[in-house]
């Protein structure tokens, strides 16, 4: 059941992300490049994307998950540096090539050797990242 | 002015449709740089089966479907394979730091209301938008 659930899921992701064109980096360097001939569609696929989202976190109120388990506890308010330098590190990242985790995994099929080559440089990333994290932390805190 | 913008808010529907699904199916939020990167770095253990489940479906529903539907969508990925790799490392590492990309802090933060997601969004684009500027308009170099 979850696993059908997750399968489903990821193929709406999947179509969204190629219907909306948010797989072609010149769409999505486009809407970062307020200086240059600005794209708008990113601002559209947010915002139909968040939609059914207000929807869904509003029925989190009064049920469980359909395939049991809890919902995800409420959000955390603190700010960290965690969060805001990653956040900058990924925002170079992104605004460099034009590509983010979902439409990276999304466009696999059609993205030749770059695509391919991004996936595993993001995937090494991701390796290192929680070494990186955890010096980010003792940076913060030397003891 | 084309009609991208009823493409994209179509897709983005269909996105948040998908962020709809996982969350009351599943209980979890559809943050793609979190299901890949538990399975990358272990923290997923015995989630493995449905993350690996929504990979396929993400990777797999626009092979089957780009033929109907967008047969001339390419990425127009940049040839500079080095720019490519620097820029993956930065977004893998930078993601799980954060714990979130544009799904996960972006779609379903936002949509929640929260602080986390908000900051997290508006410095990710602050930071795509300089590096854009910087790279394209001052040194020519995207």
């Amino acid at each position: 059941m979850r696993i059908l659930i997750a399968l489903i899921a990821g193929a709406l992701f999947g179509t969204g992300l190629l219907v909306s064109g948010m797989t072609d980096t010149t769409k999505v360097q486009g809407w970062l490049d307020l200086f240059g001939a600005w794209d708008p569609t990113l601002a559209f696929v947010m915002g139909g994307a968040i939609l059914p989202m207000l929807i869904a976190w509003r029925m989190t109120n009064r049920r469980q998950p359909i395939a049991g388990g809890q919902f995800p506890s409420p959000p955390r308010p603190e700010l960290d540096r965690r969060l805001i330098i990653g956040s900058a590190l990924f925002g170079m990242g992104w605004g460099l090539v034009g590509l983010c985790p979902g439409p990276a995994m999304a466009s696999l099929s059609y993205g030749g050797l770059g695509g391919l080559l991004f996936i595993l440089a993001m995937i090494t990333g991701m390796f290192i990242a929680p070494g990186l994290g955890a010096q980010l932390d003792r940076a913060a805190n030397p003891t | 002015m084309d009609a991208s913008w009823v493409m994209g808010l179509l897709g983005g529907l269909l996105i948040g449709l998908g962020g709809a699904v996982y969350l009351l199916g599943n209980g979890r939020v559809m943050g793609a740089s979190g299901i890949l990167g538990g399975l990358v770095d272990g923290s997923a253990r015995s989630e493995s089966a449905e993350r690996l489940a929504f990979i396929v479906g993400l990777i797999g529903m626009p092979l089957l479907m780009r033929p109907l539907i967008a047969p001339q969508s390419e990425t127009h990925l940049t040839e500079n394979l080095l720019l490519v790799v620097v820029a993956g490392l930065l977004v893998g590492v930078g993601t799980r730091i954060a714990n979130g990309c544009t799904s996960g802090h972006g779609v379903c933060g936002i949509s929640r209301f929260s602080l986390r997601g908000i900051v997290a969004t508006l410095i990710y684009i602050a930071a795509g938008a300089l590096t854009v500027l910087a790279l394209r308009h001052i040194l020519g170099v995207i």
